[in-house]
C-alpha cells in the first residue's frame, strides 16, 4: 500500500495524495494549500486566465448529488489548468441502471483518468474510491454526506485570511445547523489546525451535535450572545428538507431566533465579516440586507473558491 | 556590447556580486530606455531587478515572475513548495522587457518565464539579464546582458544571497548524490 494507513489522503512521505477530509492534515500542508491559492489569484485577474500545469490531464468530476456552484468552480478550476474536463451526473445515469460506484469508477479509470472530483450523499464515499483506485490517480472530495467539504473548509480559511490577516487572534461563530453540515465539521477542524483561540456554534440544540464541545468549540443558542465581539460570522444553509422533521417548527421560526439580521450583527465586531457558502436561503438563515450588505464576502468566497481547487489540483496532480 | 569580462575556474573564489551588479548596470545603461519593463525571476532575480531599476532610474515600476505554474518539471517533481506571487504592474502588451535572473544554467527557467509572459500580452521585444552565466544551455536560449561567466562543475551550484543590508552576495554549494 503506498498510502499511510493511518490517513489515506497522504503518501508515505506525508505528502497529499488525495484530499478527503480536513481533519488529520497537518497545518503544513493547508498553509501550502493557502499560499498556492494567493498566487493563483494572481492568474486569474490576468488577461490569459490559464496555465499549463495540467495539460493533457483529464479530470473527471463525478457528482453523485446534484450541485452547481462546487461543480462549476471544479470545472473552472480544472479548464484553468488547461486539464480536460469531463462532467458526470450519475444520479441521472448509470446508478438508475443499478451500476456500483466502484464500478463505475473502474469504468472511467479506464478512460484514463487521472483525477475525480466526488460528490456523494453518502459520507465516507471517496475514501471508497480513493481505496480503489490506482496509484496514479487522485480523488477530491466534493463534500460527502454529513461528514466533510475540505475544498469549502479551504476557500472559508482564504477568505478569513484574506481579509483578517491571521488567525491567531480570531473570535469566530458558525451559526445554524451545525448537525446536518459537512461545512462545519471542515471549518471546524482547519480553524483549530490554523490556530484560530475562540470558535462559537451558534444554533438550537435540536441542530448542534451531542458532545459538539468536544470539538474544542463554545456552545450558544442565543445569536446576540454568540456574536457579541466575534470577527467572523459564518452562516450555514439551512436545508429545507430539515424543516419537515421534528427537528424545527418552521422557517420563519428559524429566521426569527437565528436568521442573520442587521440588528443580530450589530453584536459582533463593527469590521466583522459574513461568510455563507452558497446557495443562501434568504429570509431563512440570512437577510437580504446582510448578504448584499457591506459586510458580506460572500462573492469573493466564490472567486477564491476557483484559486483553492487550482491549488488543491495542482498540489496532488504533480507527483 | 561589452560581454562578460572574466571567467572563474573550479576552485577559484566566487566574483562579487556588487561588482557583477555594476557590470550589468554599465551593460544596460546605453540600451536599456526609461520605459522598459524590467521583470526579475523569484527570488534572487528579484533582488537583481530591484537593484538594476534603482541605478538605471527606469519610470516603469518593476516586476516579478514565480515561474512555478510553466515549469517543465512539474510532473517530475510536482509543484514548487513555496509558490510566490507573479506581479506585473505595468502593460506587457507592446513594451520591451528585460527578464533578469541571478544564474543562467539550461535555460528553462527563461523558457517557462517567457511562457508566462506570453500571457500577460505581446511584448515587443524581450531581452535577458544574468548576474552569472553558468554555461550548460540545454535549450537554444542566450543572455545579452551578463555580469560573469562562471565554470562550475556539474555536481556544485551557485546561490544568490541577500544580507539585512540589502549586500548581495554569490554562494558555491557542492551536491553530492
Amino acid at each position: 500500500m503506498w498510502l499511510n494507513p493511518a490517513n489515506p489522503q497522504l503518501n508515505k512521505n506525508g505528502e497529499l495524495h488525495h484530499l478527503l477530509a480536513i481533519d488529520g492534515l497537518p497545518a503544513e500542508i493547508l498553509w501550502q494549500i493557502l499560499d498556492t491559492a494567493k498566487s493563483f489569484v494572481g492568474v486569474t485577474q490576468r488577461e490569459v486566465k490559464k496555465v499549463p500545469l495540467l495539460r493533457g490531464k483529464a479530470v473527471f468530476n463525478l457528482f453523485f448529488e446534484p450541485s452547481t456552484r462546487t461543480r462549476t468552480t471544479f470545472e473552472i478550476a480544472a479548464k484553468r489548468l488547461s486539464a480536460d474536463v469531463i462532467n458526470l451526473a450519475i444520479n441521472v445515469s448509470s446508478q438508475t441502471k443499478g451500476e456500483t460506484v466502484l464500478d463505475t469508477v473502474a469504468n472511467l479509470s479506464a478512460m484514463q483518468a487521472d483525477m475525480f472530483v466526488v460528490r456523494h450523499a453518502a459520507s465516507g464515499a471517496p475514501y471508497l474510491i480513493a481505496r480503489h483506485v490506482a496509484p496514479d490517480i487522485h480523488v477530491i472530495n466534493a463534500g460527502d454526506g454529513r461528514h466533510s467539504h475540505p475544498t469549502q473548509g479551504l476557500l472559508d480559511m482564504f477568505t478569513i485570511r484574506h481579509y483578517k490577516n491571521e488567525f491567531s487572534r480570531l473570535r469566530v461563530a458558525i451559526v445554524g445547523d451545525i448537525l446536518h453540515s459537512r461545512v462545519a465539521r471542515s471549518q471546524i477542524h482547519a480553524l483549530t489546525t490554523l490556530g484560530c483561540p475562540e470558535i462559537r456554534v451558534i444554533g438550537p440544540k435540536t441542530l448542534l451535535p451531542s458532545h459538539v464541545e468536544n470539538l474544542g468549540v463554545h456552545v450558544y443558542h442565543e445569536m446576540r450572545k454568540g456574536l457579541k465581539d466575534v470577527d467572523v460570522v459564518m452562516m450555514l444553509r439551512l436545508q429545507s428538507e430539515r424543516m419537515h422533521g421534528a427537528l424545527l417548527p418552521s422557517a420563519q421560526e428559524f429566521y426569527k431566533y437565528y436568521g442573520l439580521t442587521e440588528d443580530k450583527l450589530a453584536a459582533a465586531k463593527p469590521d466583522a465579516i459574513v461568510l455563507h457558502p452558497g446557495p443562501m436561503n434568504r429570509g431563512v438563515e440570512i437577510d437580504s440586507s446582510v448578504a448584499d450588505g457591506k459586510q458580506s464576502v460572500i462573492l469573493p468566497q466564490v472567486t477564491f473558491g476557483i484559486a483553492i481547487r487550482m491549488a488543491v489540483m495542482s498540489i496532488l496532480a504533480g507527483k | 556590447m561589452p560581454r562578460a569580462t572574466h571567467k572563474t575556474m573550479p576552485g577559484k573564489p566566487l566574483p562579487d556580486a556588487e561588482q557583477l551588479l555594476q557590470a550589468l548596470t554599465d551593460q544596460m545603461r546605453p540600451t536599456v530606455g526609461p520605459d522598459s519593463g524590467l521583470i526579475g525571476i523569484h527570488t534572487g532575480g528579484v533582488w537583481i531587478a530591484q537593484r538594476l531599476h534603482q541605478a538605471l532610474k527606469l519610470q516603469v515600476p518593476c516586476g516579478a515572475l514565480d515561474v512555478s505554474f510553466y515549469r517543465d518539471d512539474y510532473q517530475k517533481i510536482g509543484l514548487h513548495r513555496d509558490v510566490k506571487t507573479s506581479t506585473i504592474p505595468f502593460d506587457v502588451e507592446g513594451r520591451h522587457l528585460v527578464l533578469v535572473d541571478d544564474v543562467l544554467y539550461t535555460g528553462r527557467t527563461i523558457r517557462a518565464a517567457m511562457n508566462e509572459l506570453f500571457d500577460y500580452g505581446r511584448p515587443a521585444s524581450i531581452r535577458l539579464a544574468a548576474l552569472v552565466d553558468r554555461g550548460g544551455r540545454e535549450l537554444p536560449i542566450a543572455a545579452q546582458f551578463i555580469g560573469a561567466a562562471v565554470t562550475l562543475d556539474p555536481h556544485q551550484s551557485i546561490e544568490l544571497t541577500r544580507d539585512d543590508k540589502g549586500r548581495l552576495s554569490l554562494v558555491l554549494s557542492e551536491q553530492r548524490s
